[in-house]
């Protein structure tokens, strides 16, 4: 149920991201879901891959500044509401964000990528109300 | 304890006359010996006889790092080598080294006054010390030892590297003293600590740390580590290498060994002498070497000499800490900056490592100053609040000890230029436009 999430350092300068996604393709690694959280000198990139381990491989070589990062990926229905009610359990069962980012996937459905210090508890409180979580093996598939 | 008292608690007119002497004797000597100051004194129009007291120093001329390079191997000596008994040579991060020569009595001096040094530190015929320094042509090894077995201690060449090898003797031996450079020291007391050595097993007492720049942060953390008081040694092999000046048990300074090297401030601009107090560039006359008696070398290190009287009871002055290079000074708003300030900032902090650039640039006719530090891979965070934190700190820390802001750019790693010899630290905008 945790995700692998690649996060890498970016300077903020013109083309960086492009030589990123530049190398990502030379190695054929598809990105599934990004978010970029941006200060004024510098940015984070989060990335959601199939292959996040040979991406950090790829990246470190190139002399990124990579690191590995366990989320999890709930899904919601994608209706009013919908993150309402997720956030809510999380709060009710004291459980914090650091961040999130979220996508839907066309299909009446839609995906948060959720960072926080105690997955394991987010992920027990989710499953048992029955809310639907992301696995390695579908983050081909978002 | 005193070494020698009689030459270490003299009176300053008395030293001052002792100086004088022995600087007469030291213009005639390399005035007839060596060609290079043959040259430049009869150019300045000086003649040995013009040499009477100590303050007839500042009519003479300086040498530098370039007049040694320009004169290498032995173009500035002034024995013929059949009276050499040793050479020492820097390790010469640009260029060639530098390399300098003692005669038998040039090794005498440096034990005696490194057995000055070392009995500031506490260290007696009773003690055991582990010189750390390495041996070979690096002044610190040998120096030491010399000074170490002058002093009558119980010595072990062990120099340096080999930290297993040196925490088995510490623990076997139990030293009670080492000589070391201060990042080795800490290396070795985090060493003791992860390897869960037995403290009681730890003699050690007294550590003489010196060869590179180090901080009071540093000598803090050194001491609870390894739980010895720390004493800092100052030295160049131009002059003659450690125990130029020595710490004694009250660290208000460095005293300086007088005696032997005259130390003077100057303006590095213009050469002039300054008073004490005054912050400037270090100058050495070593009055009573033989075979490579410099006169007025420049060390490029700046500092500040202080007269008063020292609770020791020692009368000879006391120099701080060197707080840079004369070379790499930096003046922003008003503020002298080093780089070796940053840099020390960088390597106190367990999250970054020294690779760094100032950009030192002009806004609305104010200086501004941006360091930019590299993320280190195992301390990046995805989280903007841990970098934030980072930079915030970094910048906090380094606005404390420069004195002045300094807004912290984080970058990339590997993104800071590493060049082979001395890296390229500074960028100074202002000069461009």
């Amino acid at each position: 149920m945790i995700i692998k999430q690649l996060s890498v350092f970016l300077e903020n300068r013109a083309g960086r991201l492009t030589e990123l996604t530049g190398i990502l393709y030379d190695n054929d690694i598809n990105i599934s879901a990004f978010s970029i959280a941006d200060t004024t000198d510098f940015g984070i990139l989060r990335v959601i891959t199939g292959k996040p381990e040979l991406a950090e491989k790829v990246l470190k070589e190139q002399g990124f500044a990579v690191k590995i990062t366990d989320v999890i990926g709930m899904v919601m229905p994608n209706k009013p509401g919908g993150l309402h009610k997720a956030l809510q359990l999380l709060t009710d069962n004291g459980i914090s964000i650091e961040y999130m980012y979220a996508f839907a996937s066309g299909d009446g459905r839609a995906t948060a990528v959720i960072r926080t210090d105690t997955p394991q508890k987010a992920i027990e409180v989710l499953q048992l109300h029955k809310m639907e979580l992301l696995k390695t093996g579908d983050v081909y598939q978002v | 304890m005193i070494w020698n008292e009689h030459h270490e608690c003299m009176g300053r007119e008395q030293l001052a006359s002792l100086q004088g002497e022995r600087l007469r004797q030291m213009v005639e000597r390399i005035y007839f010996n060596v060609p290079f100051y043959r040259q430049k004194l009869q150019e300045m129009g000086i003649e040995p006889g013009d040499v009477r007291t100590v303050d007839d120093l500042r009519k003479l001329p300086f040498t530098t790092k370039q007049d040694l390079r320009d004169n290498y191997p032995f173009g500035l000596f002034a024995v013929p080598q059949s009276d050499v008994v040793r050479f020492h040579a820097s390790s010469g991060t640009t260029g060639k080294s530098t390399v300098v020569g003692y005669t038998h009595n040039d090794i005498l001096m440096w034990s005696e006054v490194v057995a000055r040094s070392l009995t500031m530190a506490g260290v007696t015929k009773h003690d055991i010390i582990q010189v750390a320094y390495g041996y070979g042509l690096f002044t610190g090894g040998l120096g030491l030892h010399y000074g170490a077995e002058k002093v009558g201690a119980s010595v072990i060449p062990i120099s340096g590297g080999n930290t297993m090898k040196q925490l088995q003797l510490l623990e076997d031996f139990g030293s009670t003293a080492i000589a070391c450079t201060p990042s080795y020291a800490a290396f070795l007391g985090e060493s003791i600590r992860d390897a869960k050595l037995d403290p009681s097993k730890i003699k050690l007492k007294a550590g003489i740390f010196g060869a590179e720049p180090w901080t009071e942060q540093m000598r803090t953390e050194i001491q609870q580590l390894l739980g010895i008081k720390a004493y800092d040694i100052y030295g160049l092999s131009e002059v003659i290498g450690p125990g130029v000046s020595m710490e004694c048990s009250f660290q208000k300074g460095m005293h300086i060994f007088e005696d032997h090297f005259i130390p003077e401030i100057i303006n590095p601009e213009t050469g002039e002498v300054l008073p004490y107090g005054e912050l400037g560039e270090l100058v050495f006359t070593a009055v009573t070497k033989e075979a490579l008696p410099l006169l007025r070398y420049r060390t490029r290190d700046l500092t500040r000499l202080h007269v008063d009287r020292c609770e020791c009871g020692r009368t000879l002055v006391r120099m701080e800490k060197c707080v840079g290079r004369s070379d790499d000074m930096l003046i922003i708003r008003g503020v002298n900056v080093f780089p070796s300030q940053v840099e020390s900032v960088l390597l106190e902090m367990s999250e970054t490592r020294p690779h760094y650039l100032l950009v030192v640039d002009r806004q609305n006719n104010l200086d501004t100053l941006e360091i930019q530090v590299e993320v280190e891979d195992q301390f990046f965070s995805d989280e903007v609040k841990v970098l934030e934190g980072l930079r915030k700190r970094i910048s906090g820390n380094l606005t404390s000890i420069l004195g002045l802001h300094a807004s912290v750019r984080l970058v990339e790693p590997g993104t800071i230029e590493r060049s082979q010899g001395k890296a390229q630290r500074v960028v100074d905008k202002r000069k461009l436009s």
